[in-house]
Parts: structure tokens; C-alpha cells; sequence
């Protein structure tokens, strides 16, 4: 059995992390909340733009941007990994990298050349460790306080590359926010952009018959290429966001529980604590009993 | 107040307006337009510039806008803008550090290079704030 004072540090020692954990706790939540103001602030913005994009899409021909059409043969495919730059925040981080590690192996497999996108330190570190090609490399912006111009340099980088056909494809691995208890992994192609986005902007188009008579300036093909890039910068503001959300949430979350593994350990370890002085007395009793027993003699 | 547009202004980051108006004038792709109650649904992607109108007290007032677009329908206008600010919010000294940013890079950079059109994208915003911060105060 562990000595008297052996027990005493330990239990101070994990008071010590306990209240480091809560205070982790505390912090991901409050960025947590701001966080999920700065997505409730972009989504008017998306939401209108969808619209406005749906229904030029439909007007505009359908080849009208390359950056709609698909190449005939994909050969490199690149892939922007968004993690976060701190760890503490359960397989937050992990279930990321399995995802891309699965998809880049996919990739791997059919013969394309894969390369790297990074957002948040985690997965840099990942692909540098595994010797995958880093293209770009940005950190601390997970988590942190961003605004849409990062997108908007990221995402033309992107479109540059995509461009000029250094790669084909462009997906986006993130930490959808699915609420406090969901933050799944998520692929999602990025470049050449999908089109079924018009086709389901239809359905919402019906109660709104005016907006075939919009007038259109310049002409709807124009308009349609000054919008395309912009909603590529519009997805990856978006999964930047979620993956910011998510982080602070998983961090609560893994915060919470190491909180209470705390507790329960603290608990045990009274426990121990208890029975180690309750021993001690017996003993020191013992001896007493067992000196004056002796004087009788 | 039946000759009323909504206007709202929409940025990525926030609602920079939503208000009732009178009038409003933005910069289109193809020139400055008026929007009144009433106004044909229309659509046009917007300059790096001046947005102004009276709101509903008759008061005029500025934004700057930063590039975009507009939808206007006959009861209200939605402009999707980058970055949008009203007048009083024109951060003046970063503008003049952007400007000169912009017009160093300028020097150093090749026409027809990407970053040659980004820099001067941006020395076109900060002309444009500092004028719009500058105009009549």
C-alpha cells in the first residue's frame, strides 16, 4: 500500500489537472459560442447566394466556366485537410486524418498523384510525417478568429492550380458541426464544382415565379463566372467554420470528460488515502497496546 | 410609406445593413443605378465603390462596398458584398497602409500575373475607401 504521503501528492496532483480541464472546458465553450455566431452570420450570406446562383446557373450554358467542367482525366487529385493546431480535444483530430488518409489512399490506388492543402497544424504535421506533398500550409486559423478574405486567398489559390492543371480535382476533408454531440469527417469535392446545385434550387424557384424575369447585367454567362469562384471561397469559408465549431465542441466535450475522470479518481484516491491513516492509527494503537502489555509483564 | 425598398447588405461575416429606404444608388458592373419602390426584378454584379442612399427619414447615407452583387426586386434590394462598411466605420489608416501595400507590390510585379490583379484590386478598395472616408467630412 502506497504511503500517507504518496497519496496526499497524488490527490493534490489531480486536483491540480482538474481544475486545468475545467478551465479548458470553460474556454471551449466560450469560443464555442462565438464560434457558432460567426456561422449564424454567414449563413444569410449563403443562403441568398445559393439562391442567386441557382437561378443563374440555370440561365447561363452549361459550359459556360471551366470551372464547372470536369477534366476528361483525372491524375491529380488534391486534397485541403482542415484540422486544428492544438490537440487536448479527443479523436477530434484522429477521425480527420483517418478520413483523409482513407480518401488519399482511394486516390492513391487509381493512380492519381495526391498533394496537400493544409489548414491547422495536426494535419501538416500528418502529411509531412508520411511524406505527402504540402502545396500550402495554413496555420492558426482553426479555431481562431478569420474572416472571409482567408478563404478568399485560399480559394483562389486553388482555383489557380486547378487551372492551369496542376491538379483535376479539389476536395475539402472537414469537421462537419452536426450539433454539440456530432462533428462527423466529411468529403466534399470542391473543384470542378458540382453541378446539381441549380437542379435543387428549382424545387425553392416554384413559389417564386418573378425571378425568371430578372433582368441581368452583364450578360448571365459573365455573371455566372464572377460567382463560381467566389462560391468555391463560400464552400471553404463554410467547412472552415464547421471545423472551428466542431474543434471547440469536441475540446468541451473531451474537457468535460477528463473532468470527470478527475472526480472519480480524486474519489478513489481519498478513498485509499483514508484506509492508508486509518491503518496507521491501528498500527501506532497496536503498538502502544503492545508496549504496555509488555511493562505489565 | 408606401414608397419604401428594404435594403439589406449582406457580407459574409455580418448584416451591415437592413433598413428601410427611400432610395438607394449602387455602383453596377455597368454603371451607377437607382433603385425606387417598384423597381424591375434585376440583377448585376457590383464595382469596388460608393453605395448611398436615404433612408427613411430622408437621410443620406454612404457604404462602401467591395465589389459583389445586387439583387433588386420591386420591394427590396439584397446586396451580397465581400466586405461592406458604412461610412463612419471606414478604418482610414489601414486603408492608406493597404494603399501603399498594394502600390509597392505593383512595382515589383509583372502585368498579367495573378498577383499583379489581386494587388491592384486592392489598391482599387483602399482608393475607394479613403475617398468615400475622406468626401465632405
Amino acid at each position: 500500500m502506497a504511503s500517507l504521503k504518496e497519496v496526499q501528492a497524488k490527490i493534490t496532483s489531480v486536483k491540480k489537472t482538474k481544475k486545468i480541464t475545467r478551465a479548458m472546458n470553460m474556454v471551449a465553450s466560450s469560443k464555442l459560442k462565438g464560434a457558432q455566431t460567426a456561422m449564424e452570420s454567414f449563413r444569410p450570406y449563403a443562403e441568398k447566394f445559393a439562391e442567386v446562383l441557382g437561378n443563374i446557373a440555370d440561365k447561363a450554358g452549361d459550359e459556360s466556366s471551366p470551372l464547372l467542367m470536369p477534366a476528361e482525366e483525372v491524375n491529380h487529385t488534391h486534397i485541403v485537410l482542415m484540422t486544428s493546431d492544438r490537440g487536448l480535444c479527443g479523436g477530434f483530430n484522429t477521425h480527420l486524418i483517418e478520413t483523409a488518409e482513407e480518401f488519399a489512399n482511394e486516390q492513391l490506388n487509381q493512380g492519381r498523384h495526391v498533394s496537400f492543402t493544409n489548414f491547422g497544424k495536426k494535419g501538416r504535421d500528418w502529411c509531412r510525417k508520411n511524406k505527402f506533398q504540402i502545396d500550402k500550409e495554413y496555420l492558426n486559423v482553426v479555431g481562431g478568429k478569420f474572416g472571409f478574405n482567408i478563404a478568399s486567398t485560399a480559394g483562389q489559390e486553388l482555383i489557380n492550380g486547378f487551372l492551369n492543371e496542376s491538379y483535376n480535382e479539389v476536395h475539402v476533408v472537414y469537421a462537419q458541426f452536426q450539433g454539440m454531440a456530432s462533428q462527423p469527417p466529411t468529403v466534399k469535392q470542391l473543384l470542378p464544382i458540382p453541378v446539381l446545385q441549380a437542379g435543387e434550387k428549382e424545387a425553392a424557384d416554384e413559389d417564386a415565379p418573378y425571378m425568371a424575369e430578372h433582368i441581368i447585367e452583364p450578360s448571365p454567362d459573365e455573371l455566372l463566372n464572377e460567382m463560381l469562384p467566389r462560391n468555391v471561397y463560400i464552400q471553404l469559408y463554410n467547412a472552415l467554420l464547421e471545423t472551428s465549431t466542431s474543434e471547440h465542441a469536441a475540446r468541451m466535450k473531451a474537457m468535460d470528460n477528463a473532468t470527470k475522470a478527475c472526480d472519480d479518481m480524486i474519489e478513489s484516491l481519498t478513498l485509499s488515502y483514508n484506509k492508508a491513516r486509518q491503518a496507521a492509527i491501528t498500527m501506532e494503537l497496536m503498538d502502544i497496546v503492545g508496549g504496555a502489555e509488555a511493562l505489565k509483564g | 410609406m408606401a414608397e419604401i425598398v428594404k435594403l439589406e447588405v449582406v457580407t459574409p461575416e455580418k448584416y451591415v445593413v437592413s433598413e428601410d429606404t427611400q432610395i438607394i444608388m449602387a455602383p453596377g458592373s455597368l454603371g451607377e443605378f437607382g433603385v425606387l419602390r417598384g423597381h424591375t426584378p434585376f440583377l448585376t454584379s457590383l464595382k469596388i465603390g460608393r453605395l448611398h442612399y436615404k433612408d427613411a427619414g430622408g437621410k443620406e447615407r454612404e457604404l462602401f462596398v467591395s465589389g459583389g452583387f445586387a439583387e433588386a426586386l420591386p420591394d427590396r434590394v439584397t446586396v451580397l458584398a465581400e466586405a461592406a462598411e458604412r461610412r463612419s466605420e471606414i478604418d482610414i489608416d489601414r486603408a492608406k497602409a493597404a494603399l501603399e501595400r498594394a502600390q509597392k507590390r505593383l512595382e515589383q510585379e509583372k502585368a498579367e500575373n495573378v498577383n499583379y490583379e489581386r494587388a491592384r484590386a486592392a489598391m482599387y478598395r483602399a482608393l475607394e475607401r479613403i475617398k468615400l472616408a475622406e468626401a465632405s467630412v
